[in-house]
């Protein structure tokens, strides 16, 4: 393993943990992009060293992020964490055996509620995808899918029955994403769900869920249980998806209409030339191309 | 009414789960934030329990830890049959079972702490144990299947079962797979047929 040479991965924001899981003083190694990194936490901030070198840090939104290269933009704006009343929710990261890609991928999928999640984000009797819309927004270059909706027999950890949820999904870089869902107790907002996800090597990942929610009755213990309970009914689907890396190439895999956003997301890679946990094309198209 | 301090992810809170509901022991849960939390660490935690483990179960003024005491404790009081901890000549074999669950096969729990949650830890030695565990057991089913049984012990599914059962199958979050284990998919599907039957994250129900 080493660095890669993607320049258009090394050129982004990674996520390597909420600033509260690292220890005072103790070095804590871990990996980004092929190679190792080492993040200390002092009194006065964070470092990370990798690659041989002192790497950029911030700690926006309570977490360390860190880049090989140079991320064209800031990291992206959330204007939802400066809301007072919202809850802060670190789940702790988890490591999966599988392509950056495809945890985002499969964050952005509805259609595998129901038999993924079964009886919690979906319900087998009401498979549905409903029409949605999907946009790619140049001027902050995100991709949002709107207007989703889908029947949950438990959307939440404060659900005491189902309900139809809206979702709002953001792609903000190629490894970090999040949703916007109804609360089940103030269905006039939103709750935000994001999913940083550190890509290790090209087939293992760390995912670092975040939650900014509305829920004044569930303890913190019950709200992350829901989170790493939805998320490890992922996990064994994630690591069983073949092949591993996200196939780009066109007629790898045959997308439905519930897969829109998994469509645009794609094109998105393909035109960032964005290749690392990408499978390698055999029709002779260069990344970007 | 009984109450399980409970962890979503952990297999041994899973053992508690499953044998209640193979039961149909009503219960409330109290979630735990093992992790990232630490709060089994936490002085109200160590307080019920000072090793400072899940599960911690609470039933009849009792309060317990450790997962194969409480299978017991439940197959005990809730179980008037006596089905599911006979105690004829197969109680000595069950306990071995228990024991084994608890001790060498927890390798694989230990393994998949540090493989799923970057626990500190020598990964590939903790593989080794938890192989060598699960090859334990697959030899045992094995010859229990040759001799035309099914359980790992006697002819009805025991609390041996239950407590062998959970960290067998999450044995591929410590990337254990099941291929070299024939007789262990044979018996786990049917551990999946009992009536009342509940999975977990990375037991799907789906199998």
């Amino acid at each position: 393993m080493s660095l890669t040479t993607d320049q258009a991965a090394l050129d982004q924001w990674y996520v390597l943990g909420a600033v509260s899981h690292f220890p005072f003083g103790t070095p804590v190694e871990t990996g980004l992009l092929g190679e190792p990194v080492t993040v200390t936490r002092r009194d006065d901030g964070v470092t990370v060293i990798g690659a041989g070198r002192s790497l950029p840090v911030r700690t926006t939104y309570n977490h360390v992020w860190t880049s090989f290269g140079t991320p064209a933009r800031d990291i992206f704006a959330l204007p939802e964490a400066t809301e007072p009343d919202r809850r802060w929710l670190y789940c702790g990261g988890v490591r999966v055996a599988a392509s950056g890609l495809r945890l985002i991928e499969n964050f952005l999928d509805l259609a595998h509620f129901p038999y993924v999640h079964t009886d919690i984000l979906g319900s087998e009797e009401k498979p549905e995808v409903a029409k949605y819309e999907v946009e790619q927004r140049r001027d902050v270059d995100e991709i949002w899918a709107t207007k989703c909706e889908f029947f949950q027999p438990k959307a939440a950890a404060a659900s005491d029955g189902g309900q139809i949820s809206q979702y709002m999904y953001r792609v903000v870089s190629p490894f970090n994403v999040m949703l916007y869902k109804t609360p089940p107790t103030a269905p006039n907002r939103w709750d935000v769900i994001a999913l940083f996800v550190q890509p290790v090597d090209e087939t293992h990942s760390i995912a670092h869920p975040f939650m900014l929610v509305i829920d004044p009755t569930s303890t913190d213990a019950e709200i992350i249980a829901f989170q790493q309970m939805i998320f490890l009914q992922d996990k064994i689907v994630l690591e069983n998806q073949r092949p591993a890396l996200l196939p780009l190439q066109p007629g790898r895999e045959t997308p439905t209409r519930a897969d829109l956003s998994s469509v645009l997301y794609r094109r998105w890679l393909k035109e960032k030339a964005l290749t690392f946990g990408t499978e390698p094309r055999t029709d002779g198209v260069a990344a970007g191309a | 009414m009984p109450k399980l301090y409970d962890y979503v992810l952990s297999g041994s809170c899973y053992k508690v789960r499953l044998m209640t509901a193979l039961l149909g022991v009503t219960y409330e849960t109290q979630a735990i934030d093992f992790y990232p939390g630490r709060e089994h660490k936490s002085p109200a935690m160590l307080a019920l329990n000072p090793l400072g483990q899940l599960p911690v179960f609470e039933d009849y003024g009792l309060v317990l830890r450790d997962a194969q005491a409480i299978l017991c404790h439940l197959a005990n009081r809730h179980d008037p049959a006596g089905t599911w901890l006979p105690r004829d000549q197969r109680f000595g074999q069950v306990m071995m079972w228990l024991g084994f669950a608890g001790g060498e096969l927890m390798a694989v729990s230990a393994a998949r702490m540090v493989s799923m949650l970057g626990y500190p830890g020598d990964l590939e030695a903790l593989r080794a144990k938890g192989r060598m565990a699960m090859r334990v057991i697959e030899d045992h089913l094995s010859d229990r299947q040759l001799a035309g049984g099914i359980w790992a012990v006697g002819d009805t599914p025991t609390i041996a079962d239950i407590a062998l059962f959970p960290y067998v199958m999450l044995s591929h979050d410590a990337g254990i797979g099941h291929e070299d284990y024939p007789a262990i998919n044979l018996w786990q599907r049917q551990v999946r047929r009992l009536p009342g039957f509940v999975g977990m994250p990375g037991i799907p129900d789906y199998f």
